[in-house]
């Protein structure tokens, strides 16, 4: 989880501004399986350069939207239209792009030189300039000295820059990466997540890549597009679905939250006993889903006196270690049970000699109380 | 927000991708191979069919004829059917005929003589009522004269309808009933041993230390390499009426159901075999700790994880040895003396009476439980497949001295039993003259001197043997690459597969038959094709199209399915992903393809005994021909040459794939 403290939140949520020449455009994308829907109108521009990532829980959508994309799967309505060209129709082939799988599909009987090579082959390109475009890649990503080596001979991150390397061979206009790390383990893949970043934004070329990891969108992407059901439920920069989540569900994919209902009354809603004040255009009387983050929960010292606008007395009720910070759970007459949780950083716990047990009050700001309309069920 | 609920799609159409180079390839390719089966699979049996349901007779109300007297003053007009109401001179069975049926209209005329000056004339009085001037075929309903010499030359020809008359002919002949019994009861005795058998030996072979696994093993395979009629040789020698061990039958005869059951018990063993260690070695180790940690007895845990985790292999065995067996035609031919089996009918009514209508008839009758069995097998064997986990712990056997003595008594009985029939062959090709002189000689190898072809005939076998492999194991493998990564088409790919796996429940004589109907057939611009290595070739590779099919399918299948939009997306044509990738990854598989084909292109008997003409008999075909003839230490002989040429062609394949494997496929080793 990202650990962002209330005091950095002075960067401003940018509005999602369009994008000044869109590369691709996706104008209501639908796909069905049968009855199943797996695509429900997916409306979406991606910039000249950008990194986008398709992220959501598995059988969300991401993945069968980037095989549309690719023309694997082709979808039963909607238009894509990639570089100013109608692509809709176009076999996979007759696309302009270069992807790489989950399982890299690296040509297991070629040496890491001809898989990097195979597509510049047969291509009218001589033989020379093949071999120093190959040297050239592979100096790239980093494995100059693999290039005679068969895949099986090359650890499971190695490969996946091979994978990278065959794919941008040829020059794509657009870049595709479905789940490039998730076969990765932690360490390789936090390190990889950088590179792939790096080079994407050394050869400027367009990238979508599907997720299911929030951090790995968070770190990566210029733009998340969050999927649930086949569905878009937000686009936007990471900074902007983190802290201004669209729905519900986006709150609660990235990211924790506290939630609990109420309804709105006087521009406040109601936490047990208390009130909040929260910074919202719905209007009155609508019943709600309140949502607050752990880490926008703001500890204060001095017991339970301090009273003011969206602070609470409470009493810390456990505490868990979770080495950069700790999580603490909040309970106290005000509540009336309903459980709260606070990641509080190092420097408070010790600041504040926080303590199972303490009594204290937590401010939950106003701009951080995050309402979202119930939905009828 | 959006919730999964009764959305659905807007209207509109659903787009097509175009099709691009690769895909009309592919498309072409399936449908050429696709057509191919179409051609020598589903024609050949729907034209057996549809002649299963012809009857062929003598419509003698369709013709009148008018007998002038020696000054030709002609007579009245009569029919033929009351001229054969008068005299008597056909039964109604004899005039139920066949295709080829002849009827000599001077026998309706008790007075002829060839040499008198009466003149004839007659005419059909229907549509179709054709009749031959020696080879000159008629058909009119005007009056045509002859003299007497040529009216002797005049033959009736009989008329098809279409109807269950065949099917009825059929079950109401108490003798080719029979054989349905017959065959039902031999098949059911050989599966029960086989399968019993086979599974002592296979579980000897996987949960035991035993030692000499790998030498059983290959004894166990020896059967495969020979003609299923050559353990009826055998047992000529040991049993037959001077047979060595004639005494130990007490007065049975080799000669009928017991020599069939004890020959197919040897032939269908390495199958059964294969497919039950197959089954046995698939088991978890983690169940049979389970099992111990439960201290179930070792009895206990055999019936409860040994026999139910084996019980698909079992039931797979069970039917692919019913339907070997029933299927056979070489051994009950070679050793069935009198007793009736329906593949026997089958040679029977087509080869020596010429009655192809009939013996369409008995192989719709066999291919039922063909197919019958086939269905049930596929079934089983999709339930097998799911047993695998991977994470499954396999089976390490544990030294029980106890066990593994029995075991090795049981695999030392099959050893004996396998390689004596073997022995006794090749005994029998060396002797000189049984039982009178028993001085070794080569004299039974001089083919040449016998019938049933000589070694032109081995030659042959050769050819057909190497071709078969070589176009067999390139269609087959095509065809399964198509069918396995083409996208879309679904109907199409469904079709290729059924036409694919179609094969495999069609009984070889049935195939062979269905040839004759499709190919002789005049009619058919493919006819010149008939008698020739052609024929031979086609028929054989689609015999064994399935298996092979199959094989290449696994092979296919390990592949990652992404290869090919990679592919794309770099640009590449997939026939360079073809050559460059898929084919090398796959040599194993191919290379046991071919091998398969090479071997069963050599033994194979029953749809080639239809086919081969004089100019392409074949190895396999002689050992019949001359066991029929009465040389049966050449025919021996001959079962030993294909047997040679079949170890060596296996050695060799273990060379080739063993080097191939070295210098291909060296990206395996880490």
């Amino acid at each position: 989880m990202s650990v962002t403290t209330t005091d950095a939140a002075a960067d401003p949520a940018e509005p999602a501004k369009t994008p000044p020449e869109a590369y691709l455009t996706i104008r209501g994308l639908w796909k069905s399986f049968g009855d199943f829907i797996a695509l429900r109108d997916i409306s979406l521009s991606v910039a000249q350069g950008e990194f986008i990532c398709f992220l959501g829980p598995s059988g969300c959508g991401k993945t069968t939207l980037l095989r549309a994309i690719a023309g694997l799967d082709p979808q039963s309505r909607g238009t894509i239209i990639q570089g100013g060209r109608d692509v809709s129709v176009l076999p996979a082939s007759a696309r302009d792009y270069g992807i790489v799988f989950q399982s890299y599909a690296l040509f297991p009987n070629l040496t890491v030189e001809r898989n990097v090579a195979f597509g510049l082959e047969n291509t009218g390109v001589p033989r020379a300039k093949v071999t120093a475009r190959v040297a050239e890649l592979l100096e790239l990503v980093g494995l100059p000295e693999q290039a005679q080596k068969y895949p099986a001979q090359l650890s499971g991150g190695q490969q996946q820059r091979i994978a990278l390397a065959r794919a941008i061979a040829i020059g794509p206009g657009l870049l595709l990466l479905d789940e490039p790390l998730s076969a990765l383990d932690a360490k390789v893949r936090v390190h990889l997540r950088h590179e792939i970043k790096e080079l994407q934004r050394k050869l400027g070329v367009t990238t979508i890549m599907v997720t299911h990891d929030q951090e790995e969108a968070l770190s990566m992407a210029d733009r998340i597009v969050v999927m649930n059901h086949g569905g878009i439920e937000q686009i936007g920069t990471p900074t902007e679905i983190y802290r201004h989540p669209a729905t519900l569900f986006v709150a609660d994919f990235i990211g924790e939250t506290n939630r609990v209902s109420a309804t709105l009354r006087g521009g406040k809603v109601a936490l047990g006993k208390a009130e909040l004040r929260a910074e919202t255009d719905l209007p009155e009387g609508t019943g709600v889903t309140v949502a607050v983050r752990p880490e926008d929960i703001l500890p204060h010292a001095g017991g339970h006196e301090a009273a003011g606008e969206n602070r609470l007395a409470v009493t810390i009720a456990d505490m868990e270690f979770l080495g950069s910070y700790w999580r603490v759970h909040l309970s106290g007459e005000a509540l009336e049970g309903v459980p709260l949780v606070a990641n509080f950083s190092m420097n408070a716990v010790r600041r504040l000699r926080l303590s199972v047990g303490r009594a204290i009050t937590v401010e939950l700001p106003a701009d951080r109380v995050l309402l979202f309309p119930e939905s009828r069920k | 927000m959006s919730v999964t609920g009764a959305e659905t799609l807007p209207p509109g159409r659903e787009p097509r991708i175009r099709l691009d180079r690769d895909g009309i390839v592919k498309r072409l390719f399936m449908g050429i191979i696709a057509l191919y089966l179409l051609v020598a699979l589903a024609l050949p049996l729907y034209a057996m069919l549809s002649k299963s349901f012809v009857t062929y007779r003598f419509d003698l109300t369709a013709y009148e004829f008018q007998v002038s007297d020696e000054d030709r003053v002609f007579g009245e007009p009569v029919s033929a059917a009351d001229l054969n109401e008068e005299l008597q001179v056909f039964t109604d069975q004899q005039l139920h005929s066949s295709s080829d049926g002849r009827l000599t209209a001077v026998d309706l005329f008790p007075e002829f003589n060839f040499r008198s000056k009466v003149l004839y004339r007659m005419r059909g009085t229907k549509e179709h009522a054709p009749w031959l001037v020696g080879l000159d075929p008629q058909d009119t309903t005007e009056w045509q004269e002859y003299d007497s010499n040529t009216f002797r030359r005049i033959n009736l020809r009989p008329v098809a309808s279409v109807g269950v008359q065949n099917y009825r002919a059929y079950f109401s002949n108490p003798s080719l009933v029979s054989s349905i019994e017959n065959s039902l009861f031999i098949a059911t005795i050989s599966t029960v041993i086989t399968v019993l058998a086979a599974f002592g030996f296979a579980y000897a072979l996987s949960r035991t230390c035993m030692r000499f696994k790998s030498t059983f093993r290959l004894i166990a395979m020896m059967p495969i390499l020979v003609p299923s009629l050559l353990p009826g040789i055998a047992l000529i020698y040991l049993f037959g009426n001077q047979g060595m061990l004639k005494n130990l039958l007490f007065g049975h005869s080799i000669y009928g159901p017991l020599g069939i059951v004890i020959g197919s018990v040897f032939f269908t063993f390495p199958h059964a075999m294969i497919i039950i260690t197959t089954a046995l070695s698939i088991s978890d180790q983690r169940q049979y700790e389970a099992a111990e940690s439960l201290r179930a007895s070792a009895w206990r845990t055999f019936w409860t994880v040994t026999v139910p985790s084996a019980r698909y292999g079992l039931i797979s065995a069970a039917f692919v040895v019913f339907t070997l067996v029933i299927t056979d035609f070489g051994l009950p031919k070679v050793i069935g003396g009198q007793y009736n089996v329906l593949a026997i009918d089958i040679y029977k009514q087509v080869i020596g009476q010429q009655n192809f209508e009939m013996g369409a008839v008995v192989s719709v009758v066999l291919l039922v439980p063909a197919v019958l069995a086939f269905i049930v097998d596929r079934q089983v064997q999709k339930k097998q497949v799911s047993l695998l986990s991977a994470r499954s712990v396999p089976f390490q056997p544990r030294p029980n001295p106890r066990k593994d003595r029995l075991a090795l008594l049981w695999c030392l009985i099959v050893a004996v039993f396998i390689a004596g029939i073997i022995a006794v062959c090749q005994f029998a090709a060396l002797i000189k003259f049984w039982p009178y002189d028993l001085s070794l000689s080569l004299k039974n190898y001089a083919f040449d001197r016998m019938d049933g072809g000589g070694w032109a005939a081995y030659r042959n076998s050769i050819r057909l043997a190497l071709l078969t492999a070589g176009i067999g194991t390139t269609i087959i493998f095509i065809g399964a690459y198509m069918v396995e990564k083409i996208d879309g088409f679904r109907t199409g790919r469904a079709l290729f597969q059924f036409l694919a796996m179609l094969p495999m429940a069609v009984p070889g004589m049935v195939l062979g038959l269905a040839y004759i109907f499709f190919f002789n057939d005049p009619a058919n611009p493919l006819n010149p094709i008939y008698g020739t290595m052609t024929i031979l070739v086609v028929s054989t590779v689609t015999h064994f199209y399935t298996v092979g099919h199959l094989t290449a399918l696994t092979a296919l299948k390990q592949i990652d399915a992404e290869f090919e939009p990679v592919a794309a997306s770099l640009g590449q044509p997939f026939w360079r992903l073809f050559a460059r990738v898929t084919v090398p990854v796959c040599l194993p598989a191919v290379l046991d393809i071919s091998i398969y084909m090479f071997v069963n292109a050599m033994t194979t008997v029953s749809a080639v005994v239809f086919l081969y003409s004089t100019h392409t008999a074949l190895a396999s075909v002689a050992v019949l021909n001359m066991d029929d003839a009465g040389f049966i230490a050449s025919a021996a002989a001959m079962g030993m040459m294909i047997f040679y040429t079949n170890a060596a062609a296996r050695a060799l394949h273990a060379l080739a794939s063993r080097r191939v494997l070295r210098r291909t496929q060296a990206w395996r080793a880490r």
